[in-house]
């Protein structure tokens, strides 16, 4: 069994890609997909995807709109469940386990795997009371443990300062960037293993979106780190594997089905990549 | 970090016990809600049956139970309501045309409108009878006990309906017709006239048809005005005395004789069938004219 | 200079709208009218009869002579009636507009909407007889524990009139449900609740103020309702803390007082009006309280 926790060189991860049990199998892989497909109803959004993501990284979705990022995203979550005629073919395996196997329980998933949405959702409740929610329906109940928690996950999410006085008042008064931040906060404070990002700068201004960058180079040692974004230059900043996808015509619609073309480590992405259309869009003649 | 990891549901007895609660509390609002219903029909249907045939609708009411039908009370309606919707139709679509397009939304009096018509549309149905019976029946107007008076009375009380369910309809309407028609050189009223009330009727005629159902069924305002008597001839004009179906059915239920029981509960049925017959009508004509932006 | 041709327009549209207007206001005079309507007789009521007698004492009997003029066993016995009906239609109510919004997959909601429609639509006439002919005699009389159950009961009055108002509260319910933005329910899914979790933690607190606007806007139907207190609620205006005994409530008094045709004038007639002024203040006091409702908790959640 190979422990691997230095970066892959670019053949390691070519072999690698081609090895799902030998992947799933790794310590320091998280997640793996295998030939995943998602079907709404009869069309086929996104097909063929297979990539790993391995622990204590940040890894990036890029590619233009529409081409499945973040409906890859959210397979790893299973929250496209929540959508009425959506399929998903193909595996997703985290640890090695089956994610859609009749054993698994979504909500099991979705409490070691959280989710950060592209416009901040906190809950019309105070700042305490959204931290602390995701606690209450697990089981803790001591006020004792959930002001533990709540202090220790609106540090890790760089809140804490600004709101320590004032927990008690509604979450919806605070700026973009802060109610963003306290998402963040809210999903860490279950201590999720993986973070999925589903574009979550893309509603907030420059200076929230430095702030949420820090944030997440942070915290991605203790969280691994999803993030699907349109702005590429964030990509390149922020991760260390990428995947870019890009749509491709679909010859039983008139919609476009999403593909991913190139899976490796984002230098190697950005510097020299090996298909034309990722350095198409790399350099900005698309997309 | 690799242990025996698994994505099973841990067994959680007090959430498993709450999960149960819950989903028998879902249930027991819709069964019951629905067993009531079909209680209520099975009953009524049930009681009446021995009476469901023509006669009851030839004859009118009488002493007799077995002579006993409801004639005069299915014209009554049919004036009462007739003449009500005469009246409350053009009159709230009316108002509901000045508040969407012409009244300025920020002027105080206007506000006052608004204000004044949804609290119109709260205020019990009998209070609309006590209003009847003291300027209508009596006092100013004296009109008595007429097809006239429930007619104004139920004018009263389904208006604030008729405006604001015209309402909707008109705010439906993209204001993309307007700014074209005006664009075009169509005055305020030449546009409500031919892009605004043509696109919005679907939704007005729907409305108005609800409305309607609502006057046929009323009983409480016009116990207020005299409506409860033996009526045995059907209206000849707006000063004719008269009956409606609700008020003859409650005459039945009152009367002590148990014999009245089944025409009381055969009526019931002929009432729900107008009503049945109505909101076809409205659904249909609802499908037929919707209208996709 | 407006050629004859567009002054004429200009001057028909004048007359429209002012025509328009004027169909507007009428609904003003409708409510000016019917505080006139209320008030002025009532204000007369009390000229001969003693405030301290109405609002004292629990004894009515205003049609009758010796008359007796004690307001507060029909305030109760509509008190009663609300209680009972709220209790029937909140529970349920809550719980089909929970399914509906929550729950229930659009086929679903095709069957089930309409029928709640339907029940919203059955004439109070129609209730009064199922109250009368088969809730009283079957459910009230055989099941209720205390004391004899006669023809009439409050508490068949207050069921039946609960199922009533039933849809009411489940359509204005859902309603306020839906609007709950469905952001809000994937960031609870996300951290592993299940749908109860979301619809009990997430929605309802977020739906509330329209909820409780459903409520409050129910309980003032019930208190208004007349004809089914009328039918089977009984005409003996007694203070009693049975439910399965006959009482009055002011709807119903005044239902039962308009049917016996008063003479114009009379204290009798009065009292119509001052029993009608006192449920008017009863459902406008709610009404306002709706929206003060509504609007607090909006500014707390905005």
């Amino acid at each position: 069994m190979t422990q691997q926790s230095v970066p892959d060189t670019q053949a390691q991860q070519t072999a690698a890609n081609r090895d799902f049990e030998a992947l799933d199998a790794r310590s320091d892989v998280v997640l793996t997909a295998h030939d995943l497909s998602v079907f709404y109803g009869d069309f086929c959004a996104v097909r063929d995807v297979s990539m790993y993501i391995k622990r204590g990284e940040i890894t990036a979705f890029i590619g233009p709109s529409g081409c499945g990022k973040s409906t890859v995203l959210r397979c790893f979550n299973r929250m496209n469940d929540l959508i009425l005629g959506a399929r998903v073919e193909g595996d997703v395996h985290y640890h090695g386990i089956d994610l859609y196997g009749p054993q698994a329980d979504a909500g099991e998933v979705r409490r070691r795997i959280g989710m950060v949405f592209q416009k901040p959702n906190p809950f019309p409740k105070s700042i305490y009371d959204n931290v602390a929610y995701g606690p209450r329906v697990n089981g803790t109940r001591r006020k004792s443990d959930l002001d533990a928690i709540v202090e220790k996950s609106l540090i890790g999410a760089a809140l804490w300062d600004e709101v320590k006085d004032r927990l008690s008042s509604s979450a919806m008064g605070l700026s973009g960037g802060q109610q963003q931040r306290l998402c963040i906060a809210r999903s860490i404070a279950i201590e999720p293993e993986v973070l999925l990002m589903d574009e979550p700068c893309s509603a907030l201004d420059p200076i929230a979106t430095a702030r949420i960058e820090d944030l997440m180079q942070e915290i991605k040692k203790q969280f691994t780190i999803v993030i699907v974004t349109h702005n590429m230059q964030q990509a390149g900043r922020v991760s260390d594997s990428t995947a870019f996808f890009t749509t491709e015509v679909n010859p039983n619609s008139d919609r476009r089905t999403g593909v991913l073309v190139e899976f490796d480590r984002t230098q190697k992405i950005f510097s020299n990549p090996v298909d034309p259309r990722t350095e198409a869009y790399i350099t900005g003649r698309f997309g | 970090m690799t242990a025996a990891m698994s994505l099973v549901a841990v067994p959680n007895r007090a959430r498993s016990v709450k999960d149960l609660i819950f989903k028998a509390f879902l249930f027991a609002g819709l069964g019951i809600a629905l067993g009531a219903l079909l209680t209520l029909l099975v009953n009524v249907v049930v009681t009446g049956s021995a009476r469901l045939n023509w006669d009851l609708v030839q004859n009118m009411p009488s002493a007799r139970p077995k002579r006993a039908g409801i004639q005069s009370a299915i014209f009554g309606s049919l004036w009462v309501v007739g003449v009500t919707s005469l009246i409350s139709l053009p009159l709230g679509v009316g108002a509901a045309v000045y508040l969407e397009e012409f009244a300025t939304k920020d002027r105080w009096y206007n506000r006052l409108i608004e204000l004044n018509v949804q609290n119109l549309a709260a205020i019990p149905s009998v209070v609309f009878g006590i209003l009847g019976l003291a300027f209508i029946k009596r006092g100013a107007l004296s009109l008595g006990s007429t097809v006239i008076t429930a007619s104004l009375v139920l004018t009263m009380l389904v208006l604030p309906t008729v405006v604001i369910v015209s309402r909707e309809a008109i705010r439906a309407v993209p204001d993309s017709f307007r700014q074209g028609s005006l664009a075009l050189g169509a005055t305020q009223w030449e546009t409500v006239r031919r892009q605004v009330l043509p696109n919005a009727f679907p939704g007005i005629l729907t409305g108005s048809i609800l409305s309607v159902s609502r006057a046929l069924g009323e009983s409480a305002p016009l116990l207020m005005l005299g409506a409860l008597t033996f009526i045995t001839f059907n209206p000849t004009g707006l000063d004719s005395a008269y009956t409606v179906l609700p008020i003859q059915i409650f005459a039945y239920i009152s009367n002590a004789k148990k014999d009245f029981e089944p025409l009381a509960a055969a009526s019931i049925v002929v009432l729900l069938i107008l009503l049945l017959v109505l909101n076809a009508a409205a659904i249909y004509l609802r499908n037929r004219f919707q209208k996709r932006w | 200079m407006p050629r004859g041709g567009m002054r004429r327009r200009l001057v028909a549209e004048k007359v429209i709208k002012g025509a328009l207007a004027l169909m507007a206001g009428a609904t003003v005079v409708v409510s000016v009218l019917i505080v006139l309507a209320l008030f002025r007789p009532a204000i007369a009521f009390f000229q001969d009869v003693d405030i301290a007698e109405f609002f004292g004492s629990v004894d009515w009997k205003p049609l009758f002579k010796p008359a007796h003029f004690g307001v507060w066993s029909i305030v109760i016995g509509s008190l009663w009636v609300a209680a009972i009906a709220m209790v029937v239609a909140i529970p349920l109510g809550l719980g089909a507009a929970f399914y509906l919004s929550e729950y229930a997959s659009s086929r679903a909601r095709t069957i089930i909407k309409p029928i709640l429609e339907v029940l919203a639509g059955i004439p109070t006439v129609v209730f009064g007889f199922f109250a009368l002919n088969f809730v009283n005699p079957n459910l009230v009389k055989k099941l209720w524990p205390v004391g004899d159950v006669g023809t009439y009961s409050v508490l068949a009055a207050g069921l039946v009139t609960g199922i009533m108002i039933l849809p009411t509260v489940a359509s204005l319910a859902e309603d306020a449900m839906n609007s709950v933005p469905s952001a809000l329910r994937e960031g609870a899914f996300a951290l592993g609740s299940n749908k109860r979790e979301v619809s009990t933690s997430v929605v309802f607190p977020a739906a509330l103020s329209g909820i409780v606007a459903a409520i409050v806007l129910a309980a003032s139907r019930a208190i208004g309702e007349t004809t089914i207190a009328v039918l089977a609620a009984g005409s003996k205006a007694q203070l009693s803390f049975n439910p399965g005994e006959e009482g009055q409530t002011m709807a119903g008094f005044i239902g039962f007082a308009g049917i016996g045709d008063q003479p114009t004038g009379s204290v009798g007639y009065q009292s119509i009006f001052a029993v009608g002024a006192l449920l008017f203040v009863f459902t406008l006091v709610l009404n306002i309280i709706s929206i003060r409702v509504v609007r607090k908790f909006r500014e707390v959640y905005d």
